[in-house]
Order: C-alpha cells, then structure tokens, then sequence
C-alpha cells in the first residue's frame, strides 16, 4: 500500500497556493492534515498530479477571536488545537467538546477543519458543527474571494461547491449569544470511528426558558449533514420539557431517508436519530434523560 | 515528475540530510533510509498506530506523513525515546507489567504514552484508555498496557 | 513416557519473571521479518484475483516489465519449469475427500476466490513492485460464485466445477446412543445457530525474505513460525530439493493466533522468486493483502438438538455442522469442523452424541485455525442451547452448569472416538465444578441476580455464562537441544516457535531449574531448523506442555550424561555426585568432580568426546492431549436506545495445570479474553453476492480497542495438574478464547428476555439486536418495552 507516484510542492504562502491551484485546477491536490488524503493514496484510489502542501503557510493554521466576536478558524488549524483551546472551549463550547469524537490523538494533532469540510464525509462531525453554529467558510481564488454558508457547502456524498482552484481558507463562527446551549451525541462502534449517527444543536433560549430558536443538525445518516428544521420548529416557542424533547426527536426523522451500509441498516439509523437527537437535546436544555 | 526532493530532518536529535521522492512516506523513509526500524507498519492507513512517532513532539502516523512534508521538522522515534543502554522508567513499567508479547505495537504504544504524560503527568486510568484507543494491540488486551502506563504516571518520571 | 515427579525444580518455574524479550521490543530493536535487510535485496509483491470465480484467459505483463525498476513477473507457466506443480500439502486434520481441493501457489486455470495468487512482480523497490502489480492486467471470464454455507450445500453453484460437489468431507461424530437417549429424554429442543467468518488477523502482517545460494546450493528463508519444519519438508519437495537444502529461519513475530506459518502460496513463490531472480526477494504483505489472503476461519452453522431430563441432566446432543474452507483446503485441513464436533460437548458429562459434520468449499479466502479453532464455535453453539433449556424448564443455568459438569471422580473421562483422524481420547484431569464455582463466586452471581434482566439505571443487565474444555499439545513429539557455551552460559535450541508467548523467559526459567543456574545465563533459540536436528513448532498449546516438556527432558539428560561421565572418570558411586552450574561435584563435600569449563576448553582443542558431553537433544512425546478447561462469565448492560452492548464485567477462571509463568498465563487469559470479545461483538469478514469481501480495512474490520473492553479479568486454578508430561502443565493460550461467544450470547439473552428475541447467531452488534427486536416487536405488537431514554421505562 504505497503511493503512486506524483509531483510535490510546498507553497509558501496563500497567493502562492492560490496561483498553483489557478495553474493546475483539478491536477493540483491541496494537501493539509492528510489524514483522509494519505490513505486515500496508500490505497491507490487517489492518484494526483501534483500535491500542493499547505502545512508552512502560518496565516492558514491560525485561530484567533475576530473584532465582531466571532471566531476565526484557519484551514490548516489542528482539529487538536480546537479541542485545546480555551479561546474555544468558553466561547463557543460544542466545538471543543465535539473534537474528542474525532479518531484519535494521532490523527487530531494533524488533521484540520479545512481537510475534514472539503473531504465531506457524511460521517464526519466538523460539516455537521459548523452547520449547527451556522458558520460561513471563505474560499479563495485567483478569481477572487467568496463566502459559502456551511448549509450551503456540502453538495453530495464527498462533494462540495469548492471549485478545484478555490481554496479554502477560513470559517467563521458567529459569536455565541450568552443564552446559547449546545448538545452533541453520536454513536460509532468504536472510540473514534466514524459516526454511524450523530446529533450536533444548539439552542437559544430566552429569559423564561423558552426556546427561541434552535439549530439541530444530524450526521451520519444521509449523503451529508441534515437540518432537522421540524425539530427546531417542534422546539421554537416551547418552555422544553421531557414530552417536547421527544417529539422533537420524532420530528428529527421527518424526511430522513438514512442509508444502510456494512454497520448499520436505515432503520437502526433512524432509531439512532431518535435517540442522540432527544439525548442532545436533553443535555442542552439540562433535562434528565 | 518531479525529482528526489532535498530534505533536511532532525531525526531524534541528529540532523539528516536526505534526497527523497515526494511519495516516499515517512514511515519508510525511517525504516529504510535510516535504518530506524522501531517504527513498525501494521495498516499503511492510519488505523492500528504501530507508527505513532512523534512530529515536533506531537505523536502522529507516520504512515500518513510523507518524507518530504518533515523537512525543517523534528521527528522522534522510538529508539529516541530508548535511553542509550537498557530501558527508560516508562519502558521498565511496561516491562514489569507484561505489558508486550509479540512486540509489534509496542514502539507505538511507548510513543503514545510518552506523549500522554508529557501532556498530562497524572491521567486517569480512564484517560490513558482514551489515549492509547488509537493503538491496537492484538496480544495483551490492553489492561497490562494501561497498569502499566497507570504505574509510570505513579512513579511521576518517564 | 510417563510424566516424572523429579525433584529438580529450584525455584524458577513458578516465578512471575519478567521477560528477557522484552528489552530489544521496547526499544525498537525487535526484528521483524521487515526489518531484516539482505545485501541486493530485490522486492515482490503478488497479483491477486479481483474477481471470486472465473476462468484465466490470460496475463499480460507486458506493461509491468517495460516499467524501469521491475525485475520479472511469475506466471503459471514459470512455476511449470518445477515439472508438475504440486499443490499445497495437508499438514494436520487430514479428512477424508479433502485432498481434492488442495490449493496450488498460482491460480492456473480457474481462480477461486478474490485475493487468490495470479502472478508475482519482482522490482529493485517495494513502491515499483506495486506499480508493476498496478499494470499486470488478467483476462477472467467471471462466472456465478458459492458464497454461503446454505448455497454452497445446495450446490448449484460450485467452487471446483470439474469435482462436482462443494462437500469436501463428510462424517459422523458419535458416542453411545442417541436415539436411545431422545427416545426416553422428557425434555427436547432443536435450534440453529450460526458463527461468522473472523479470524487471527495479527498485527503484523505476513512476510518472507528468501534467498537462494547457488555455490552451496542453500536455500535459506527467513519469517518462519508456527510450523517450521513443516515448512521446510513442503518447501523443499514443492521446489525439487532435499530437506537438507533448506533452511527455515525464525525472527521476530507480530502475532499468530493460529494463522501464521501455515504453509501459503507465497511460501512457495517467494523462495522460487529468489532462485529464479538469483538475488534475495523479501516479500511483506500489506494490510489490504492480509485481510483478503491471511487465512479465515470460525465461519459455521450448526443445527443441535438436545435431549434432557426436566431437572437439566443432559442426556445427549444430536445435529449437523457445516463449516466453510472457502475455496481451497488448507494445510490445517478439516481441523475446524472436526474439533468443533468433538468439542460440542464439552465439560459436560453427556454420554451420547451424533453430529454430522461436513466441510464445504465457497469462493471465498481459504479458512484454517484460528486461536481456539472449532471450540469458539461449539461451546457457542451448545452454551446457548443449553440456556434455551435452562429458560424453558425456568431452571439457573449456573445450576444445570453444575449438574452436568465432569466431576472429578469420573477422571480421566473418555470422550469416545469423536475425531476421524484421532484415536479415542479422554479428559485427563480437573476439577470442573470447582473452577464453576469460583468463577461463581468472582463475578457475584447470586449478587447479580436481582439485575439480570431489568432495567437498572437506563440500561438492560445479564448474565451468562460458558463452561470450556479445550486441548492442548499430544501431536508429534517436540525437540530441545542444549550445549554448554561456557563461561557459565548455556544455549538452548528448542523446535517450538514464538510469536510472543514469551518462551525465550519461560524455557529460560525450566531449563535454569535442572540446571541451577539462573535464567540470564541461558540464551535460548526458536523455531528456526538451522538449530537441532528436528522440530515441530508452536500451535495446539504446545508451546509449555510439549516444546517446555522437551526443554526439562533435554536438560535432565544434559545433566544425566554428565553425572555418568563423572561417575565413570571418578568412580565414585552416581548417588554421591550432584550437579551444580559449574558441573558435578562431590554431593557431601561440593569438590569439583567434572568441571563444564574444563569440558568447554577440552572441546574447542578438538575432543570429539567432550563436545558430545555438551550437546544434547532429547525429545518430549505424549500419548495423548492435556485438557486445559475453565468457565467464563459476562455481565452486558444493553443501552436500548443505542442497543450498544457495554462488557460491565467479564472474568475466565481456568485450570491450566501448574504455571511456569504466571505473568506469561495472566497474559494469555486476559489476551485471549479480549480476542474472543472482538471476535463476538466487532470482528466480521462479510461477503457480497458476488463474492467481493467488503470488510477490507481496519476502518471495516474493527479490532478490539482499549476503551472496548476495560474489565477482564483471569484467575488460574491448579486443582490437576497433567499427569502426561514432566511439568504437570496444560495449554493456556487458546482456551479463553473458546467459551467468549457462549458466555457474552447468554448475557445478551439473559438482558433480554423480557424482549421476545432469540439470541442463536454471531457476531452481536447493535445493529443486529434492533433488527431482532423490531422484528418481535412485529411479531407481537407493543407489549414489550419499546424506547426507553432513561432510569424510567416510556411506551411511546
């Protein structure tokens, strides 16, 4: 299980990387934690032309609190690094916490948010994080500089809107409003394997406990993250007790159609569904499971 | 297609200097070209941690690094981590516990738990389970491994 | 030969030494067989059939070879210069019918399973070798694969269309009288059950390096294990050689677990590989390779009945096995399906059985031993059954356990003529209730009743349990070879193999024992043929019981040969002289009588006599197996909102005779535990319908983690020592394995009860349990609980 042969360069900096991905489009592989890339090429089904290393641009690892609040997430940022955070950890706590379910230290001190979203595995948890934190991701190119909302980013099984010379950049996280709870579930078979289902939400509430806007996303179970809007609409307006959380976690099935695969059929994924989304739930809104 | 690409990589301590082709992976480049054959291939997918070695001191698969990708870089192996003669308090903890049998995960397994208590001197049993579940052994069943680990942390030096 | 009481033990056998081997491991400086380097190494990696069934219209090569870097590529029709290409031998479990579908080291005509030899590429570099594979391009012509035991005992499609059936042996296991015993029994039930295809899948892959020495006309290999010798007589008359050609040569070894060092096709090509190339080939597998080309095993449906009296007195078992060999029969033959008849009845004193047992093929990868072979599946088949029985007759099954256990005063127990190839055996020695009830009484299991299967703190808790027996050594006898290296330093050469039983230390710690020394001073050597003149290997528990028996019987005679030799210079009577470290002295007064550095110094001038003084061979022999046996017991907590299974707790009492090493046993039981949990709730090989295996990653097959299963316990017990060798000592590296399935199913069953499903097939997953349950809730609307998130059972 050896690489095939391919042309290697260490871009320097991002108008670098950017004029390498312009010169070569689909040619050219962005290499960043190459933990998904390196088997993918140890196994021969990847055969690139040209790997394009990003790991020495210092601008695209950095993780920093921007002037609005919000949180800027380079690329190449270690998902470690997000784990260890303590920037992240008090500001934005379901991503700190989510990192721990993903594969195992080894893997973690390397592989990064922008490998993961452009990897697009529907089993990852960094495409469904960032669409419960209703992140936005910059990609850039020689033509330019556009914003994709994270719901917007993921097109298909392993398929993103990024264009092959675009590179990924950054995402953004909003700020958190300080009436936000958050709740992550998932299930895999192992300690960090991939998810076989999972529920990643968060939750707004007001004053009186009411919930006044909620963003519950499953992973795991379709070709990529899935806004479970019928729960959050079975959630909006409601002081959240037990019987709303259930139903709420019924409404999370609605329209799911989940794939069955070597680990799991559709119809465990859905009972999974049930179950993590009224388990996350009930862990965001402090209700005893 | 490019040509051998020069590197220059600090390999537990010492500088090497090297011309590799950009899919040579790291893995091998130590096993082969360096004859450091401590660092042993079980998956070649990132999977059984047989290859866990640490890349500026953070352990990573070296299966999943190419050689061209640590130069200007720190690599450390298990032979890095071996003091020059008989074994470091962490290795005589595995020792005294049975902690190995056939061997081939165990380069892996010091690597990691050398990471682990230079990060976190005093886990708990629970956190060396989550610290070592990225490295499959398929001999002692793991209890010996982390008792032993458990027992290093006690002794408080590695 | 009789087991001997001898008096010569001094200490250190019985000692939890800590290993000499693990010093060279932990610092990295173990070799593998890839880390053994030859000068102008050339490397091979082989083609494999992408496709389970079909006949080869051709191999184009062509590419590969204008490919600069790649040597040569091996065809069929180059192993054809051999003369007639021989196929791959039966080394053990010989059944009859089986020699029909013996495997050749390439495929030829047909290929039978994907993974299957095509052709080897030879490059200066392991990366080109795989770029030359990549452009090896075979012409098959697919035809319809057998990928079921159900399919292949319909037989419309076949494996081996030119012999015209899939059943490759068939025969009949049987003791007393069944049909008697049904025939008055109050109590009857029938039931199927089904194991999975899973196996050793060590962590080291499989590997050679080969080398041929034209000038002496050598040829030597390196990355034996497990069956050196063997090996080495295969390989010898598959290439036209004499034995005394060929050298066998054992390194280090990551692991066996029953699937190593059983004679492959790249045993073959890579040694032909290096003659025809005339430079030395290494050969190592890579992870993608193993999973598809490193043997199977366990995959097996049994239909048992068992007859009872109400109070759960086993009266007899009755049924049919079928195991599958996948496409070819291995060199461990029909040792699966045969053990696993003979060991459906276990510790148990049931006098009367009948199984048919058949073997089939399937275009799936070739089965052979997997650790605990035939014994993981039947004491899963008959623990179940036996609970189903407990269930009905709403009696305890640690209860019926008892009951029906081997007592010790029916010991040595005769088991009957149950094994084809086998003479009549008999359960040599144990206390079987004993070891229950300890087990028993570790887990707490009155304690536990009250949980067991209820609701406790949001999760459903069982119980269950699996008494074992299990066989070990007996088979050919075994070597040990020791010479005097002097300087107070001794070097012994056993015929046994390692792949990290840790026999280096415990060999060290026997021989130490009859020699008085200590077990630094010995250096000992493994497996490999180079060292004495004959050899078995390591498998069947023999590692202690036959190749440790040989270690005390070669050192006994060292220092028989030595006292006589003194006795004879001195003339003093032999029960006046004793043997210390440095040789024979006077008993009464300690004076050296015959020095072992004088002997040393009289040997390196040329005494012929002396050194035979120094080197001496002996051999242990057995008439038969020792019986390792023990009980386990599982307590699960089922999440059902997940139906994640968690191990609460799992604990092995066995009795393994007395311990060398008991550091080295707790190692097995607790290694062969936590084997037998991943096998029973994670492991899976699956096949699709067109016989493409897609379990082909460790992301697929999921191995064991150390988060998996935190709480195992093992305890040894010695109530009965063997009486068939010199150590009193029985297997332990297999027998833990063999009750796992059994125990886990009936906790799992036991959780369940309330839920009207029924527990007969492996492996457990969450998945399977909910399909189970959706089903009897189907079945029976909503009377059982249906979701449940918490400390409160909710009907939704």
């Amino acid at each position: 299980m050896k690489p095939p042969a391919f042309d290697y360069v260490r871009a320097h900096d991002v108008a670098h990387a950017v004029s390498l991905l312009a010169a070569h489009g689909a040619d050219a592989t962005p290499l960043a934690g190459g933990q998904s890339l390196m088997p993918a090429l140890n196994f021969r089904l990847a055969s690139p032309a040209l790997l394009v290393d990003l790991n020495a641009i210092g601008e695209l690892s950095a993780c920093a609190v921007d002037d609005d609040g919000s949180l800027l997430i380079g690329a190449t940022a270690r998902h470690r690094h997000v784990e260890t955070s303590s920037t992240v950890a008090r500001g934005w706590p379901l991503l700190a916490h989510a990192m721990g379910s993903v594969a195992h230290v080894a893997i973690r001190n390397r592989g990064t948010i922008g490998g993961s979203l452009c990897h697009a595995d529907p089993s990852a948890e960094w495409p469904a994080l960032c669409i419960a934190c209703e992140a936005h991701i910059e990609l850039r190119s020689a033509r330019g500089t556009r914003d994709v909302a994270a719901a917007d980013f993921m097109s298909g099984l392993f398929t993103t809107v990024r264009a092959s010379d675009e590179l990924l950049v950054r995402v953004r996280f909003p700020r958190w409003p300080a009436t936000r709870r958050w709740g992550f579930r998932e299930v895999a078979r192992r300690r960090g394997d991939f998810a076989i289902a999972g529920t990643a939400c968060t939750v707004d509430v007001d004053a009186a406990g009411a919930c006044t806007d909620a963003r519950v996303v499953v992973f795991g179970v379709a070709d990529g993250p899935v806004r479970a809007s019928a729960s959050e609409a079975a959630l909006r307006g409601r002081r959240p007790d037990a019987a709303a959380i259930r139903a709420a976690a019924v409404a999370a099935l609605t329209g799911l159609e989940p794939r069955s695969d070597a680990h799991a059929s559709s119809a465990y994924r859905l009972e999974l569904v049930r179950t993590l989304t009224a388990r996350a739930l009930g862990d965001a809104l402090g209700v005893p499971a | 297609m490019t040509g051998p690409v020069a590197i220059v990589v600090l390999v537990n301590g010492a500088r090497v200097e090297a011309s590799v082709e950009p899919r040579l992976t790291l893995a091998d480049f130590l096993r082969t070209r360096l004859r450091l054959t401590g660092t042993h291939l079980g998956c070649e997918h990132g999977i059984c941690g047989a290859c866990t070695i640490l890349l500026d001191g953070q352990a990573a698969r070296a299966c999943l690094l190419l050689a061209v990708q640590c130069d200007g870089h720190r690599v450390t192996t298990v032979e890095g981590l071996s003091p020059p003669t008989g074994l470091s308090k962490l290795q005589a903890c595995f020792r005294r516990h049975h902690a190995l049998q056939c061997g081939f995960c165990t380069p892996g397994m010091v690597v990691t738990a050398h990471a682990l208590l230079a990060e976190s001197p005093h886990p708990t049993r629970a956190q060396i389970e989550d610290a070592i579940s990225g490295n499959l052994c398929r001999c002692t069943g793991y209890i010996p491994i982390v008792d032993a680990i458990a027992d290093a942390a006690r002794d408080g030096t590695r | 030969m009789s087991g001997e009481t001898g008096d010569v033990t001094r200490g250190h056998v019985g000692r939890a030494l800590a290993r000499f081997e693990d010093e060279r491991f932990l610092r990295g400086e173990g070799c593998f067989v890839a880390d053994f380097e030859r000068p102008d190494l050339c490397h091979a990696v082989v083609v494999r059939s992408t496709v389970a069934a079909g006949r080869v219209r051709a191999i184009d090569a062509s590419a590969a070879l204008a490919l600069p870097g790649v040597l040569r590529v091996l065809t069929h029709a180059d192993l054809g210069k051999l003369g007639d290409v021989r196929p791959i031998p039966i080394r053990v479990g010989a059944l009859e019918g089986l020699e029909r579908f013996l495997q050749r080291p390439l495929a030829h005509e047909r290929v039978r399973y994907v993974g299957e030899p095509l052709a080897v590429v030879i490059a200066d570099d392991p990366y080109v070798a795989e770029d030359g594979a990549d452009l090896v391009f075979a012409e098959i012509e697919p035809q319809d694969p057998v990928v079921t035991i159900a399919g292949a005992l319909e037989g419309t499609r076949l494996a081996h269309p030119e012999i015209g059936t899939n059943v490759a042996a068939q025969h009949v296991a049987a003791r007393g009288d069944v049909d008697a015993a049904f025939a008055r029994a109050e109590y009857i039930r029938r039931e199927r059950f089904t194991c999975h295809r899973h196996s050793s899948v060590p962590l080291e892959t499989r590997g050679l390096v080969a080398e041929w020495d034209a000038g002496s006309g050598t040829l030597r290999v390196w990355g034996a294990t497990k069956a050196p010798f063997f090996a080495r007589r295969t390989l010898a008359t598959l290439l036209g050689l004499e034995e005394r050609q060929v050298e066998q040569i054992e390194l280090d070894v990551g692991g066996s677990f029953g699937a190593r060092g059983e004679f492959y096709p790249e045993d073959l090509l890579v040694p032909f590989a290096a003659m025809q190339v005339g430079r030395p080939v290494k050969w190592i597998e890579d992870r993608r390779e193993n999973l598809i080309a490193m043997n199977h095993s366990r995959e097996m449906t049994c239909e048992l009945e068992i007859a009872a009296r109400r109070d759960g007195t086993i009266l007899a078992l009755r049924g049919a096995l079928a195991a599958d060999l996948g496409a070819y029969a291995r060199t461990t033959g029909g040792i699966v399906p045969a053990k696993a008849a003979s060991f459906l009845p276990g510790p148990y004193a049931i006098g009367h059985v009948a199984i048919d047992v058949r073997a089939v093929v399937t275009n799936k990868t070739p089965c052979g031993t997997c650790r605990g072979p035939g014994r993981y599946e039947a004491n899963f088949f008959r623990e179940r059954l036996i609970d189903l029985m407990c269930a009905d007759l709403g009696l305890d099954p640690a209860d019926v356990r008892l009951r029906n256990l081997v007592p010790p005063e029916r010991m040595p127990y005769a088991t009957g003529r149950l094994v084809p190839y086998e003479p009549p055996g008999a359960y040599d020695s144990g206390d079987y209730p004993a070891v229950c009830r300890e087990a028993l009484e570790r887990i707490g299991y009155a304690g536990l009743s009250p949980q067991r299967g209820c609701l406790v703190d949001g999760r459903w808790h069982g119980v269950g349990i699996a008494c074992f027996v299990d066989s070990s050594g007996g088979g050919p006898p075994e070597q040990a070879r020791v010479r005097a290296s002097g300087s107070g330093r001794f070097r012994l050469d056993s015929g046994a193999s390692s792949s990290g039983q840790g026999q280096q230390t415990t060999y060290a710690q026997i021989l130490a024992d009859v020699l008085g020394v200590e077990p630094s001073a010995i250096d000992v050597h493994l497996g490999s043929t180079t060292g004495l003149s004959r050899g078995v290997g390591t498998f069947h528990g023999r590692g202690i019981v036959m190749g440790g028996s040989a270690v005390r019987r070669a050192g006994e005679a060292f220092v028989a040969g030595l006292l006589e030799e003194a006795a004879r210079r001195s003339g003093a009577p032999r029960d006046t002289l004793a043997f210390a470290a440095g040789g024979v002295v006077r008993a009464a007064d300690g004076t050296v009588v015959l020095s072992i550095d004088a002997l040393v110094g009289a040997r390196d001038s040329g005494d012929a006599a002396a050194a035979a003084l120094l080197d001496v061979e002996a051999s242990h022999a057995q008439s038969g197996a020792t019986f390792e046996y023990g009980t386990q017991v599982a307590h699960v907590a089922i999440d059902p909102g997940t139906w994640e299974v968690e191990v609460v707790r799992f604990l092995t009492v066995e009795d393994c005779g007395h311990v060398v090493n008991p550091l080295v046993v707790h190692g097995q039981v607790i290694g062969a535990s936590v084997q037998g949990l991943g096998g029973t709730l994670l492991e899976e090989f699956r096949y699709d319908e067109h016989g493409q295996m897609t379990s082909g990653t460790f992301a697929d097959y999921l191995l064991p983690t150390s988060t998996d299963f935190p709480h195992v316990e093992g305890y040894s017990a010695d109530h009965a020592p063997s009486p068939l060798n010199p150590l009193g000592a029985k297997g332990v590296g297999e027998g833990a394995t063999g009750g796992v399935g059994g125990a886990v199913a009936n906790a799992v069953a036991d959780a369940l009860r309330s839920f009207g499903v029924k527990i007969v097939d492996l492996p457990i997953t969450p998945d399977r349990l909910f399909a189970l349950v959706q089903a009897a809730r189907g079945r029976e609307g909503t009377a059982v609980p249906y979701f449940a998130l918490g400390a409160s059972s909710e009907f939704v």
